[in-house]
C-alpha cells in the first residue's frame, strides 16, 4: 500500500499522482517593483481590515470611541480585560457559543468532507444504473440559490421537530455540492483504475479498497474538501439565523450579531469592545487552519482546476 | 460535463450506490424535498378566514406586479452589473501578476489576498460597519481630518459600501481559482508562443485568458448566484442603518421579512420560486457563453 504514496519528504504532503504540474519553465523574467506595489495595495486592502481589528481589540469601550482607528489608544491596553469579558460576560455565554460552533463544524464540516469523498469517488470510479440523473439533479438543484430553499426546509423542520435543535443546522450542512464536484474531479485523476482494478482481483472488497488505496490517494483533496466545508460551517449565518431561537443554541456568527445588535436596543449596555474582540476570537482559527495547510489545500486546488 | 468521465471497465451494476446513496439521501432530504415544498407552497394561500385554499398562479401574478420585489431585484441588479465585474477583474489582475513570476514575494500576496475569504460574513460586515459609522471608526477619523461629510450608510452610498464588503471578502476567493486554473496550463503553450516572439501581453490575451475560460465561467456564475441571493451584509448592517436599509432591500431580505415578519410564508415561497427561476436562466446563458466559441 505504501508504494503508492508518493511523499514529499519534507513537510509529507501527499502530492497528488499522475497531475502533470507545470515546470517552473520561464524566461528568464525580472522581478518587476512596479508590479508588486501595485498587488501590494490590493493586499493593504485585503489586510486593513483585519489590522483594524486587532488594534481595537486591546481598546475599551470608551476608547473605542475616541481614539483613532488605526491606532492604539494611549496608555489603555484592554486586550487581556476584554479577553477576560468576552468569556465571562453573560454568565461566559461565549464560550457556549464557541462549543456549539465546534459541534456543527465537526459533524456537519465533518460529515460533509466524508460524504462528498464517497459520492465523488464512486462517480468518478462506478459505472452504475441512474448514474446521469445524479450528475443531471445535483448540477441542475446547485443552481437554486440557497437562501431560496431556506424558507420550505424551515418549515418542513418544524413540522419535523427539528428547528431549534442542532439538527436543524448540522443536517443542511452535510450536503456539499462543491465537495462533491471537488472529489469527482480528483477521484478522476488521481487514482488510476489498475490499481483498483488490480485490488479487485486480488479480493478486496469495495470498502476495503477505498479505504486503503483509494483514501491515501485522496488526500490533498480531501483536506482542500474539509478546509473549505469548514470555512462554510464556522461562518454559516443564514441557516442558524432561522433555525434557532434559543440563545443556548447559537453559534458563534449569531451570537456575535446579538450582542453587536444588544447596542441598539434602548436600556441595554453597548459591548462594542466584547463584539471586536470575540470577532478576532473568531476568526483566528480559520486563519491558522489555512495559514498551517497551505501546501495540502493550495495543490488540492489546483487539481480541481484541471476539469475545468 | 458527464461526457469526460472515465469509468472503470466493470459492468454497470449498482455498487456505486453505496458511495452515492448517503450522499443522495441527504440532498434529497435538503435540496430536492424544500424544492418541491417550495412549488406546493407557491400555490396556495393562508387567509386569516377562510385557511388555506389552492389558488393556482395567483401569487405568481401577484409576484409579477409587486413593486416591493422589482425594485429590490433592480437594486441588486444593479450590484451585480457594478460590483461582480469590479472584483473580477481585479481578481484577475492579481492572478495574472502571480503567476508572472514577477513579484517579489508572491507566497506572501497569494496567502494574504485570500485571507479575508475565511473571515465570517458576520465579521466582515461588523469589522466593516464599525469603519463606516461617522460616530467613531475611520470613515469619522477621515471626516475630522478633511472637513467632509461622507455617510457610507447614508441613502446614496449604502449599495456601494454593501458592494466594498463583498469585494473585500471573495476577491482573494476569485484570484485563487484564477491562479489555480493559470497554474495548470501546459508548458508547451508558453514555449511555441516563446518562439514565435509573443510579447508578455500577447501570452496573456492569446493563451492565458482562453486556457481559464473554464474558471472564468465558474467564477461568474458563482458571483451571480451570490449576488441575487444577497442577504448577510445588507441584514447585518440594517440595525446601523435602518432608513436606508429597508426590510425589502434585496429580494431575499424581501423574502425573509415576508415569512418570519409576515407570516407570509406563500408569497415568501413564490418570490424565492421566482428569484430561482431568474438566477438558474441567467447563469445558464453565461455557462453557454462560457463554454463556446472554443
Amino acid at each position: 500500500m505504501s508504494t503508492t504514496v508518493q511523499s514529499s519528504g519534507r513537510t509529507g504532503a501527499t502530492a497528488p499522482p499522475r497531475i502533470k504540474r507545470r515546470k517552473p519553465y520561464r524566461r528568464d523574467q525580472r522581478r518587476s517593483a512596479t508590479l508588486t506595489l501595485l498587488t501590494g495595495l490590493v493586499a493593504i486592502y485585503s489586510l486593513i481590515p483585519l489590522i483594524w481589528l486587532l488594534i481595537n481589540a486591546t481598546k475599551t469601550q470608551e476608547g473605542l470611541l475616541s481614539s483613532f482607528g488605526l491606532w492604539f489608544d494611549d496608555g489603555k491596553f484592554a486586550f487581556f480585560t476584554n479577553l477576560r469579558d468576552t468569556f465571562t460576560y453573560g454568565d461566559g455565554v461565549f464560550v457556549r457559543w464557541l462549543g456549539n460552533t465546534v459541534l456543527y463544524v465537526v459533524v456537519g464540516a465533518g460529515g460533509a468532507t466524508l460524504l462528498s469523498t464517497l459520492a465523488g469517488y464512486g462517480l468518478a470510479k462506478f459505472n452504475f444504473v441512474g448514474k446521469r440523473a445524479v450528475f443531471a439533479t445535483v448540477i441542475g438543484a446547485v443552481a437554486v440559490p440557497g437562501t431560496a430553499l431556506a424558507v420550505p426546509t424551515f418549515l418542513m423542520f418544524s413540522k419535523m421537530g427539528l428547528t431549534n435543535t442542532p439538527w436543524s443546522v448540522i443536517i443542511p450542512s452535510l450536503v456539499s455540492p462543491f465537495g462533491l464536484y471537488l472529489m469527482w474531479t480528483f477521484s478522476t485523476q488521481a487514482i488510476p483504475d489498475e490499481m483498483l482494478e488490480a485490488a479487485r482481483m486480488d479480493g478486496a472488497g469495495e470498502f476495503r479498497t477505498f479505504f486503503r488505496i483509494s483514501v491515501p490517494l485522496l488526500g490533498p483533496g480531501i483536506v482542500t474538501a474539509l478546509l473549505f466545508n469548514l470555512v462554510v460551517t464556522w461562518n454559516n449565518y443564514f441557516l442558524p439565523l432561522i433555525m434557532l431561537k434559543d440563545p443556548d443554541w447559537y453559534p458563534l456568527t449569531i451570537g456575535l450579531n446579538a450582542w453587536n445588535e444588544q447596542a441598539q436596543t434602548a436600556g441595554s449596555e453597548p459591548v462594542f469592545n466584547l463584539v471586536i474582540t470575540g470577532s478576532l476570537l473568531t476568526i483566528l482559527p480559520l486563519l491558522a487552519a489555512f495559514l498551517l495547510l497551505q501546501r495540502y489545500w493550495q495543490s488540492g486546488l489546483a487539481a480541481g482546476s484541471v476539469k475545468e | 460535463m458527464t461526457d469526460t468521465l472515465v469509468v472503470s471497465t466493470r459492468r454497470r451494476s449498482w455498487a456505486g450506490w453505496k458511495f452515492v446513496g448517503p450522499f443522495m439521501a441527504i440532498f434529497a432530504l435538503v435540496f430536492l424535498a424544500p424544492i418541491g415544498y417550495s412549488i406546493y407552497l407557491s400555490l396556495y394561500k393562508t387567509r386569516l378566514i377562510g385557511g388555506t385554499s389552492f389558488v393556482g398562479l395567483d401569487n405568481y401574478k401577484q409576484a409579477m406586479t409587486d413593486a416591493n420585489f422589482w425594485s429590490a431585484f433592480g437594486r441588486v441588479s444593479l450590484f451585480l452589473v457594478v460590483q461582480v465585474p469590479i472584483m473580477l477583474f481585479i481578481a484577475l489582475l492579481v492572478a495574472l501578476a502571480i503567476d508572472s513570476g514577477r513579484l517579489y514575494g508572491k507566497a506572501f500576496f497569494r496567502v494574504a489576498i485570500f485571507l479575508p475569504y475565511a473571515v465570517p460574513a458576520v465579521v466582515a460586515t461588523l469589522m466593516w460597519g464599525f469603519m463606516y459609522g461617522t460616530q467613531f471608526g475611520l470613515v469619522s477619523n477621515i471626516n475630522d481630518a478633511f472637513s467632509l461629510s461622507i455617510n457610507p450608510l447614508g441613502a446614496d452610498l449604502v449599495l456601494a459600501s454593501i458592494g466594498n464588503i463583498v469585494t473585500w471578502e471573495f476577491v482573494g476567493y476569485n484570484m485563487l481559482i484564477f491562479y489555480s486554473a493559470l497554474r495548470v496550463v501546459p508548458a508547451s503553450l508558453y514555449e511555441s508562443a516563446e518562439i514565435d516572439g509573443a510579447g508578455a501581453l500577447r501570452i496573456i490575451t492569446a493563451i492565458k485568458l482562453p486556457a481559464i475560460r473554464g474558471a472564468l465561467a465558474i467564477a461568474t456564475i458563482f458571483s451571480i448566484i451570490g449576488s441575487f441571493q444577497l442577504f448577510n451584509e445588507p441584514s447585518i448592517l440594517r440595525p446601523l442603518a435602518k432608513n436606508t436599509i429597508t426590510t425589502d432591500f434585496t429580494p431575499n431580505l424581501y423574502a425573509y421579512s415576508l415569512s418570519f415578519a409576515g407570516q407570509q410564508y406563500n408569497y415568501a415561497a413564490t418570490v424565492a420560486i421566482v428569484m430561482g427561476i431568474i438566477t438558474m436562466v441567467i447563469a445558464y446563458v453565461v455557462q453557454l457563453r462560457g463554454t463556446k466559441e472554443r
